[in-house]
């Protein structure tokens, strides 16, 4: 990390006087920058007051109030708390200057504000569509745009109770699906998308790129959505010079759900289930981030022992999300299946954990507001003892033994795809990527929540960036996570599970809060907020995977072709995160 | 759909004696291509998940022959739709299906894929993915447990069993019909109904013709 | 030495191999179609092989699984059955993907609602088995089912589940979630007896 002069308590009001002005709005913290001196103030929080990570962009509409407001999360990498800044501006023309040029890491998060919320952001290098399709009518996200099928603004709907007629949704269009389209619309003059702007925009960079001097035409390849190593649905535009990569480009979008529109309908105790198909590999640190947030909200906390088994099942989620990360990465690498049917088998045996508490084996639902659904049923603690102490540390052992110096693996991963600990920043990137790059930024110990004070773990941190040093910190990191449930289990008191009593309805004041936690992907935050209805007025979900993609182009160019599948696999994304 | 003739022990009427061979041909044909489905390596959202661990070691595909995975989908037998599928890659689905050869079949696994589930609601989310393409065995869940999945697949194999050699859609003469593609519009267009669409959107843009019956009626008429 | 990885990499299979063999010959004939080998085979203790033979052999599932929510009824001596829902729908408010209907029964004669549904539907092609319904439900009345062999052929005839599919009898419930089913009987008891005890001074 570059050495910044650090000024502490620095006065942003002071500094600032006609361009910032606190945010005192109840419930609502940070600084309100006007847009035009947007990037002045930013560069001075940058490089003045030494918060280098970008966390989080997220675009909110305040339809009653005709503004469209750009809230952005700052942190210090060296750790502690963070810094809110918001821009508001007109919702009609609502035009933000891109902070890419500051944060490569903006990149892709400005575009999904723009995709979805239809905010300009002036001076982004590509802003197009990153979830829809170009051509799409409408920002889905503006409060004022309703899809096909809706009903109300928020859930419950009336029609379900007490005069419940059944009927399928789909019924009651005339298309008998899922569509609507603009009045006066012309089938026969719609020329649809033919992704030119897409390879327009690979093109540019890749020209710019010629080392050589001499002209050459670049092959273009399009890798996904239906690729079998691309981890799901997803697309790689790679501008190719030979084998050797000069420009990538990722297409997503072919999952996205919507998570935050219907989330947006529903009421805060529905987001919990939702939550768990965002990264469907560890649903419980999804569970985990959302009641964080909500709880901040509400200013409640949960009683001792559902702290407890809130640590147990989001660190057991960890080691089964880096097995079956570990074990595709080794699928990507050409060893096809063979090392994943054993990361499955451990991982089927926590599975069998959750499954018998939560009820569910990956879709687990197991946080509520104040503490956790249900407290562990006879023999579960028996089972994770099991476990904890005896056969996964033999286990990672085991699989340290086999990959780690095996010869392909060493030579697939070492020097391939190398971020260094200033891009890795720069790009915003977080979890087991960041930290395989030399920075020690791990949630738990920057800005611990729960009750990770209280426990002995040590930080894994990696140095070189490349993909081995990134299968490597899976390995480290799940060594640690079996040092934190075995002190948990040995810790976890006797006594209530749940804050009060279970509530369906729960009363949130009116406010924002984020919540953060160390996923077992990288930094996942809630950014919600409520106007004290029974639904949220937004619901944003700043997923690692979407965040740490941003930097894929630069650790792929320059390397082979076939290496983009391992870098691929050792981001380590999952597609429900990634499109939500 | 006529089990009883695929029993040994099913009493043929004199006039149909000559019809003894090919129910026992239609035995073997059945047997072979239940018992070595593979499904193609295409996995959507979470319902992917679960369809690796029913691969994996400990639920084992292989025992019934359908352990091959491929990626290609000129060289599979049956789509495993696992997962919701959104109107950005539909066009891709139906893609891939038109391009798997016959005989094909179609699993709908989970609730995503069969009816829209979770996210039926969302404005990008396809409400059921028998909207494009035909489905064979609906697997309801969210997600289906392995062994639901499993049994999903087990009822797939019974429905081979019924199949007859003689009035499968596959030996019958002329080239099958490809679905067309959707197309990326202001939002999802299926070439099939340009007709319906030009009207509801003339409708839409003349909200005085609203006294003549509206698409939805004369749907309903038709 | 270039080699080592893939001789190590082969070791593994090869101790599996032989660990299967090691193990059936320990559980001799315990090992397969059995529950307790089953068991054994889902322990943290197990080695080998790990497949557990669906259909043959099935995974028990756990008591708090959770697929399909059903409806429970109580069954009277004269075989008339009666629902434990009284249409409160708390559970069509909580669900969160709306996927439930309930048609209240209205007196005809007073006008009120009575507690019982008229019609229950749950379009399962659209809900998520979180579970909610069940844990909300202030009477016991919906649960969540742990069958999860359901596949069918078409989905528009049987995939909304009316009040009739629903409905399972109490000893079906207490059948599948023995421990949850006592818990909950000792409670109503308990309230049963205050409410008794509650009246008696009224008199």
């Amino acid at each position: 990390m570059s050495a910044q002069v650090v000024t502490e308590n620095v006065d942003l009001l002071e500094k600032f006087p006609q361009s910032v002005k606190q945010d005192d709005r109840a419930g609502y913290a940070g600084y309100i920058v006007s847009a035009d001196h947007l990037l002045e103030v930013v560069r001075f929080i940058r490089d003045d007051m030494g918060f280098d990570y970008l966390a989080s962009i997220t675009g909110v509409d305040y339809l009653p109030n005709g503004l469209m407001e750009a809230v952005y999360h700052f942190y210090k990498t060296s750790g502690g708390p963070g810094l809110v800044i918001k821009t508001q501006v007109d919702r009609e023309q609502a035009a933000i200057p891109s902070l890419v040029s500051l944060y490569p890491g903006a990149d892709f998060q400005e575009r999904e504000a723009w995709d979805l919320l239809g905010i300009r952001f002036d001076g982004h290098p590509d802003l197009r569509r990153i979830l829809m399709w170009e051509g799409f009518a409408g920002h889905p996200l503006r409060k004022d745009w309703h899809e096909p099928y809706y009903e109300e603004e928020g859930k419950p709907y009336k029609s379900r109770w007490p005069e419940g007629k059944v009927y399928r949704r789909e019924d009651k269009n005339p298309f008998h699906k899922n569509v609507d389209y603009p009045a006066g619309f012309d089938p026969d003059k719609w020329v649809p998308d033919d992704d030119s702007t897409l390879y327009a925009s690979v093109n540019k960079i890749s020209s710019a790129g010629g080392e050589s001097g001499i002209k050459t035409d670049y092959v273009i390849v399009n890798m996904g959505p239906q690729h079998p190593s691309t981890h799901g649905v997803f697309r790689m535009v790679v501008a190719l010079e030979g084998e050797t990569i000069r420009a990538l480009k990722p297409v997503m979008g072919y999952l996205h759900r919507n998570h935050e529109k219907i989330g947006e309908r529903n009421t805060f105790l529905q987001n919990m289930p939702f939550t768990d198909r965002l990264d469907y590999l560890s649903s419980m640190s999804n569970n985990f981030g959302y009641a964080l947030a909500v709880e901040k909200l509400m200013g409640i906390k949960p009683p001792e022992r559902a702290e407890y088994l809130r640590v147990i099942m989001a660190e057991f989620t960890r080691i089964s999300n880096h097995l079956f990360a570990i074990g595709s990465l080794l699928n990507d690498m050409g060893a096809y299946f063979t090392p994943m049917l054993y990361a499955i088998e451990e991982r089927e045996l926590i599975l069998d954990i959750f499954e018998a508490t939560a009820g569910s084996r990956i879709m687990c639902n197991y946080f509520r507001f104040g503490g956790v659904a249900r407290d562990l049923p006879e023999g579960v603690e028996e089972k994770m003892r099991d476990l904890a102490f005896k056969r996964l540390p033999r286990k990672i052992d085991e699989l340290d033994l086999y990959l780690t110096n095996n010869e392909i693996v060493k030579a697939r991963g070492e020097g391939v795809g190398v971020l260094t600990p200033e891009q890795a920043i720069a790009y915003s990137a977080s979890g087991p990527v960041l930290r395989a790059s030399g920075v020690p930024y791990d949630i738990r110990r920057a800005d611990p929540y729960s009750i990770y004070d209280r426990f002995d773990f040590d930080v894994a941190v990696r140095y070189h960036g490349d993909v081995y040093d990134r299968y490597l910190i899976r390995v480290d990191e799940m060594r640690q996570s079996v040092r934190i449930i075995q002190q948990a289990l040995n810790g976890l008191p006797k006594g209530p599970i749940q804050e009060g009593k279970p509530q369906y309805l729960v009363r949130v004041p009116a406010g924002e809060a984020y919540g953060r936690v160390e996923a077992p992907k990288g930094e996942l935050g809630f950014y919600v907020v409520s106007n004290g209805k029974a639904n949220p007025w937004r619901y944003h979900v700043r997923a690692p995977s979407f965040v740490n993609i941003t930097a894929l182009e630069t650790m792929a160019k320059g390397n082979k072709v076939a290496d983009t599948v391992a870098i691929l696999g050792s981001i380590d994304i999952v597609l429900g995160e990634l499109d939500r | 759909m006529n089990e009883g003739l695929n029993k040994p022990e099913y009493e043929i009427p004199p006039e149909m004696k000559h019809s003894v061979a090919i129910t026992t041909i239609d035995r073997i044909y059945n047997w072979s291509r239940r018992s070595s489905i593979w499904p193609m390596m295409f996995g959507l959202a979470c319902c992917a998940i679960e369809m690796i661990c029913t691969a994996a070691s400990r639920f084992d595909l292989a025992r019934f022959g359908m352990e091959v995975m491929r990626p290609s989908p000129r060289q599979s037998d049956l789509m495993l739709v696992s997962g919701t599928v959104t109107k950005k890659m539909i066009p891709q689905i139906v893609r891939l299906y038109n391009q798997m050869p016959e005989p094909k079949y179609v699993v709908a696994m989970g609730a995503c894929a069969s009816g829209g589930g979770p996210f039926k609601e969302g404005y990008n989310v396809v409400s059921g993915v028998d909207n494009y393409i035909p489905v064979d065995v609906y697997i309801p869940g969210c997600p289906p447990t392995p062994q639901a999945l499993l049994n999903g697949l087990i009822t797939l194999q019974k429905k081979i069993d019924t199949q007859s050699i003689r009035d499968v859609r596959w030996y019958k003469k002329g080239t099958s019909e490809t679905i067309p593609v959707p197309v990326l519009g202001p939002d999802i267009m299926d070439p099939r109904e340009y007709d319906l669409l030009r009207q509801y959107t003339f409708q839409k843009l003349n909200p005085e013709n609203i006294n003549q019956p509206s698409v939805a009626e004369q749907e309903k008429g038709s | 030495m270039d080699g080592i990885g893939i001789i190590k990499g082969l070791g593994v299979t090869l101790r599996r191999f032989i660990a299967t063999y090691v193990d059936d010959i320990k559980w001799l004939g315990r090992r397969y179609y059995k529950e307790e080998g089953i068991q054994h085979r889902s322990s943290a203790d197990t080695d080998g092989i790990f497949t557990v033979q669906y259909p043959e052999e099935k995974i028990p599932v756990p008591e708090e699984f959770r697929f399909i929510p059903f409806l429970v009824y109580e069954e009277k001596d004269d075989g008339s059955v009666f629902y434990r829902c009284t249409s409160c729908g708390i559970c069509a408010k909580v669900c969160p993907t709306q996927c439930i209907w309930i048609v209240r029964t209205t007196d005809p004669r007073t006008g009120r609602p009575v507690p019982e549904p008229a019609e229950f539907y749950i379009d399962v092609d659209i809900c998520m088995n979180c579970g909610f319904c069940a844990e909300y439900c202030p009477f016991d009345a919906i649960k969540m089912d742990h069958d999860y062999e359901l596949a069918v052929y078409d989905r528009h005839a049987n995939n909304i589940y009316d009040k009739k599919k629903l409905g399972k009898p109490v000893s079906y419930y207490a059948s599948i979630r023995p421990t949850n089913y006592k818990r909950e009987e000792e409670l109503r008891a308990e309230a049963e007896a205050l409410k008794a005890a509650k009246k008696t001074p009224a008199n």
